[in-house]
């Protein structure tokens, strides 16, 4: 009887094949599609609040701007509503920190989403994606989100705009993943130069003007915000945004 | 001596013109207020345009008893000395134009208590104006506009003072302005010493001042390394110290902190050096002239 043995390149032939077959299977549809759906998630998971209230502390960091701790209020309704407010006292809060949110990142669909693969921060495998927004005249070049795949959260997003330069947000999570809510927000934005007239201030020359001034050169600007309490779906009022 | 005081002040709160200060001091304050109280957003706009396009301004808080006090601060102190000038540079030349100086002379005092009672005179008038400055400016702005955080626009940084951490920097001050304007006073009654005529040491203190302010705050290397550290309108300016705070490495405020405390001692120390100069020498030639009038 004649038995028929697999040859020992046999094995090998079947696994390249199989390997060839994965290659042509990842191919940027796919990707695509998988990018697609991973942003879904997210975005099923921020839809979750419909509006919160939330108790935070604020840190600023700009250069030109010396500012203590503030204890403010952060406000957010849907779509992309969002107010930080200090009741007690006078807080200075960068333009872009009001506009740019996840929620205005990633609303609607006029964007394509490119997968740029994974990535590691912190110790965190994160899965890359690019926004490219469709309309020509968007105000947003480009978004990239560095997602948490086993969390469904955004752990990063760099945004640049035409007119105020690149924003970035650093999140990190703790009590609230289950609605995609941080407990930590890092927000750096570009500033402008910041001089008035030394005719209209008489400023007193104490000798740290001029370390004053060299400080002025570092155009980033930073703002932390630290949640220490969200009341979500509570209902907030319109007139908050006014 | 006590009555010697007693005496030049009812001398000096007797004429007319010693009100004219207060009268001015409070038209202006008002019409200050009254402008910042309707027009107010514009001036903090105006101050803040670099940076309204990055940061979202709260300008109905900034606009708080608090910070206009500082605007109107701002904007006065450069004219108090004037009105300063007005009676310590007629305390002696006055009586020498109307020649009561010499019958005043008859009397058992020393020319150095004198002159001493007429400086004290001088300060006690300043004192008063600036108190009255201190409670028009400060505490009818907080009546009028509550109080909030203090935002101080510097030339190259916006400083933020928490509300609680104000009120003693306002009083701390008021007490270096106070001894701002006793230099004034002191370069003016010194004027007064060797003048005939009490124009004169008015117009030639208001002279000085505008002169040596320039100088102060013109950047010009010739002079910024040489002359203006040791001009007293360089030091005078120090008042505004107590609202420069410091921060931490993260640029958050250190509440009760004053940036360079230093710097604050030494200009202390240089304009009380020129009221002793200024007095010391009026009292020098005044033991030394042959009064004739």
């Amino acid at each position: 009887m004649l038995t028929w043995s697999k040859p020992a390149h046999f094995s090998s032939v079947k696994n390249f094949s199989f390997l060839l077959l994965l290659f042509v299977l990842r191919s940027p549809v796919s990707f695509s599609q998988d990018a697609n759906t991973l942003l879904e998630k997210v975005r099923d998971k921020l839809n979750l609040v419909n509006n919160y209230e939330a108790d935070a502390v604020m840190k600023t960091d700009i250069s030109f701007l010396k500012v203590p701790k503030a204890n403010v209020k952060v406000y957010f309704k849907k779509p992309d509503k969002i107010k930080v407010r200090n009741e007690k006292g006078v807080s200075f809060v960068p333009k872009g920190a009001v506009s740019i949110n996840l929620n205005s990142i990633i609303s609607g669909n006029n964007f394509t989403v490119i997968d740029a693969g994974n990535t590691t921060l912190g110790g965190t495998q994160l899965r890359v994606l690019k926004l490219l927004p469709e309309d020509e005249n968007s105000n947003v070049i480009l978004s990239t989100i560095y997602i948490d795949e086993k969390k469904a959260v955004i752990i990063k997003a760099k945004t640049t705009t035409r007119d105020n330069g690149t924003f970035e947000l650093d999140m990190d999570y703790g009590k609230y993943t289950q609605y995609g809510l941080p407990d930590n927000v890092v927000f750096t934005f570009n500033t402008r130069d910041y001089k008035v007239p030394k005719g209209v201030t008489f400023d007193y020359d104490n000798n740290t003007q001029k370390a004053d001034a060299e400080k002025d050169k570092d155009k980033q600007g930073k703002v932390e915000i630290t949640y220490s309490s969200y009341k979500i779906n509570k209902g907030v009022s319109d007139e908050i945004f006014k | 001596m006590w009555n010697l005081l007693q005496f030049e002040l009812f001398k000096t709160f007797k004429k007319p013109r010693t009100y004219i200060a207060f009268g001015a001091i409070a038209a202006i304050v008002f019409l200050i207020q009254i402008a910042l109280l309707i027009n107010g957003k514009e001036y903090v706009q105006f101050i803040l345009s670099s940076v309204d396009e990055t940061l979202v301004i709260p300008y109905a808080k900034i606009t708080n008893g608090y910070w206009i006090c500082f605007a109107i601060l701002n904007l006065l102190l450069i004219h108090v000395p004037i009105l300063v000038a007005l009676v310590s540079g007629d305390i002696i030349a006055g009586e020498a134009n109307a020649g009561t100086l010499r019958l005043l002379l008859t009397k058992p005092f020393s020319r150095t208590k004198l002159l001493l009672a007429k400086f004290f005179a001088c300060i006690i008038y300043t004192l008063i104006l600036l108190v009255w400055m201190a409670f028009l400016a400060l505490f009818i702005s907080v009546l009028l506009f509550g109080t909030n955080d203090l935002v101080v626009a510097k030339e190259f940084e916006l400083v933020q003072i928490e509300k609680a951490d104000v009120l003693w920097r306002y009083f701390a001050a008021f007490g270096f302005a106070a001894v701002a304007l006793m230099v004034v006073a002191a370069l003016s009654f010194f004027l007064s010493s060797i003048s005939e005529n009490s124009i004169g040491p008015i117009v030639a203190t208001v002279s000085i001042i505008i002169v040596l302010t320039i100088l102060s705050e013109m950047r010009i290397p010739i002079y910024d390394n040489t002359v203006k550290p040791y001009l007293f309108t360089t030091h005078m300016l120090g008042w505004k110290g107590f609202f420069y705070i410091d921060a931490n490495a993260n640029g958050q405020t250190i509440r009760g902190s004053v940036s360079n405390i230093s710097a604050l001692f030494k200009s202390l120390a240089v304009l009380v050096a020129y009221i002793i100069i200024f007095t010391g020498s009026a009292i020098y030639i005044f033991n030394r002239k042959d009064v004739l009038s």
